[in-house]
């Protein structure tokens, strides 16, 4: 058989490429050649190989944001997700409440990133905002602006009334498309309803819950707007995130090489993380057929 | 195992039903024999399923009780009722190997591991899913997922019920038979009281050893295969069962004889005295397998009445030959040797297997 080679085709992908070169590829360039070379101004640029890099990975102050940074996205997982998984298990299943239920869901999805952190900023202040006053008045001692712990909460609560929903939508659609037979069948077979959750509900949630875990993940490892409206990092350090950390080199002290090099690292660490746990879930998933 | 009471039995979907046609199940009252085979046959929407939940408890029906052994089961939840039950689609718990799919319902009743076992492998046995016991149930095929579902529908043996709702519509012709001839076994061997749901004639006639035929919410006629070919209680079931179905044609009655189109056909002494007593409109039924027809033109008679052949299809062991006279069309099964050939003949009616109905039921 005689196979007609004609390579017009590639010129298809040409928009593509384009597109991705502008949008991507030729950005993240720019940030490696920032981060090897040391530039004072157009004319005036030294080349420092690693330099950067090892400036960064040797700098205290990366190493704490970075921990900040973990046990933040880790406890923002660990409370969204089952809470998430939760809630999508007790939402009604048909009747008008569906649609309100949807509605009240979808508004913390819906609101600017800025917007949701002025929106604890003034519901959290001690004097004016209805929270914080009402925390002041049955006792406890809050401030956010002060008590790093305070700012620590409300940091997590704000990030856990902003993207819990997203979890309680991504399980809900993933619980719907369980036919009621297999309900009725369970109850048949006499399953209690943590085998019901265990057997039926969480296989079928798995798929959406990949994404979500996913999504909260990067989502929570890149936060920068709200703790910054919120807080701005403080008090002190407390709430300083990698990308405070990072917007505080880089537009802050205009450090530009350290601030590209560790641009660098940060992507590496999402992209790693993103790679080893969907790699995992899914060779489990396979695992599981054979 | 269990006979099972329906005990004025009705149940409508609304909650303040006013008349007949918002019940869908009008009010019944039968006994199922413990051990027996029953299929429910009907078209769609003729409430079989709703009949089949409200025994398993799936659904509370909204009049009258239903008893398992005397015992009233009518609030109970389906797992307090020992039942098993068998859906249309594959239900499999997907993380779980096909063994523990199938201990699965004796597990969550704390039945002990080594009659877990036993069970399991007894079931796995007769399904032909021994080999497969290990696997994930995830990956294999729909077949394979509905005969999983099967074997967790027969892995109990003290249930009081086997019900199966229309268990075999996604599986291939071939195996469909093979399955319904390894439930059968397990009947004869086991004696279940199994309760099977379809639409489909063939199925429900060769699994039941009483079918109980619905139409329209009501069971029009619960029978043997051979009393309901025989001996069609409703219009409905002679023409639903069969293949082509009854002959069925409005008719008078006058002078000792029914008389279609002008024509007539005599009928008996005992006919007579049946349809002097019934009132509403009357139908003559008979099946194409009990007419015969001649074409070597001989006279009308006293059963015999003069048609036109419209059609003959030859289906192989059999043929079928549709006869007009006037505006009424009748199908007559005609055997495989006999050649029919012209425009018209005599059609002659068996006067034994001659059917009137008034209002649909079956009056002689």
């Amino acid at each position: 058989m005689n196979k007609i080679t004609n390579n017009k085709a590639w010129f298809l992908v040409l928009p593509v490429f384009f597109i991705v070169a502008i949008s991507a590829i030729i950005p993240l360039m720019t940030v490696v050649n920032y981060s090897v070379q040391d530039i004072f101004d157009p004319q005036t640029r030294f080349f420092v190989g690693a330099d950067w890099f090892r400036q960064v990975l040797e700098d205290s102050r990366l190493h704490d944001a970075l921990i900040r940074q973990i046990i933040y996205t880790g406890s923002v997982l660990f409370i969204e997700i089952p809470l998430g998984i939760g809630i999508a298990l007790t939402l009604p299943r048909k009747g008008w409440g569906v649609s309100a239920c949807m509605v009240l869901l979808a508004l913390p999805l819906l609101i600017p990133w800025n917007v949701v952190g002025t929106i604890w900023q003034i519901f959290g202040r001690a004097d004016i905002g209805l929270g914080g006053y009402a925390l002041n008045m049955i006792g406890m001692d809050y401030n956010y602006s002060q008590n790093p712990m305070d700012a620590w909460v409300t940091v997590l609560v704000m990030d856990v009334w902003h993207w819990t929903s997203l979890i309680v939508l991504l399980c809900y659609a993933g619980l719907r498309s369980i036919p009621d037979a297999y309900y009725q069948a369970a109850k048949i077979d006499g399953a209690s309803n943590w085998a019901v959750f265990r057997f039926i509900q969480l296989p079928k949630m798995q798929s959406v819950l990949v994404i979500g875990v996913l999504l909260r993940f990067m989502d929570s490892f890149m936060i920068y707007t709200e703790p910054f409206v919120l807080t701005g990092g403080g008090p002190g350090t407390a709430t300083t995130f990698l990308s405070q950390f990072l917007v505080t080199i880089a537009v802050g002290q205009f450090d530009l090489g350290p601030a590209a090099a560790f641009s660098l690292i940060y992507f590496l660490i999402i992209l790693l993380v993103c790679w080893v746990f969907y790699t995992v879930v899914m060779n489990a998933g396979k695992r599981e057929e054979q | 195992m269990a006979r099972i009471d329906l005990k004025s039995l009705a149940h409508s979907y609304f909650p303040d039903p006013k008349g007949d046609e918002d019940y869908a199940l009008r009010r019944m009252e039968h006994v199922w024999e413990d051990g027996g085979a029953y299929a429910l046959l009907g078209p769609s929407g003729c409430g079989k399923t709703t009949l089949l939940n409200i025994i398993s408890g799936l659904l509370t029906p909204s009049e009258g009780q239903v008893l398992f052994d005397g015992k009233d089961v009518t609030r109970l939840a389906p797992e307090e009722r020992n039942i098993a039950q068998v859906f249309q689609f594959p239900v499999i718990y997907d993380t779980m190997t096909v063994y523990e799919n199938l201990a699965f319902p004796l597990r969550n009743r704390g039945v002990d591991s080594k009659r877990v076992d036993e069970r399991v492998r007894e079931i796995a046995g007769m399904l032909d899913l021994t080999g497969k016991l290990k696997q994930k149930a995830r990956g294999l095929g729909a077949d394979e997922k509905q005969t999983i579902s099967l074997g967790r529908g027969l892995v109990r043996d003290d249930v009081s019920a086997i019900l199966f709702d229309e268990p075999l519509t996604v599986i291939d012709p071939h195996l469909k038979w093979v399955l319904r001839r390894k439930l059968k076994e397990i009947h004869n061997k086991l004696r279940p009281t199994m309760v099977y749901v379809t639409h489909d004639q063939v199925e429900a006639l060769t699994f039941a050893d009483k079918v109980v035929v619905m139409y329209g919410g009501k069971v029009v006629q619960l029978g043997t295969p051979q009393e309901l070919f025989e001996n069609p209680a409703h219009t409905f079931v002679g023409y639903f069962i069969g293949s082509p179905g009854m002959n069925i044609m409005p008719c008078n009655i006058d002078a000792g004889a029914a008389w279609i189109d002008g024509k007539r056909i005599a009928l008996s002494d005992r006919h007579m005295e049946a349809v002097s007593k019934a009132s509403g409109q009357i139908e003559l039924g008979i099946r194409p397998e009990f007419l015969r027809i001649e074409t070597d033109s001989g006279s009308e008679g006293d059963n015999g009445i003069e048609v036109n052949i419209v059609k003959v299809e030859d289906l192989g062991q059999y043929k079928i030959a549709t006869t007009r006279f006037g505006s009424s069309e009748m199908k007559v099964k005609v055997s495989e040797d006999q050649q029919i050939t012209g425009q018209s003949g005599i059609l002659r009616f068996a006067p034994e297997w001659t059917k009137l109905y008034a209002d649909s039921q079956l009056v002689a």
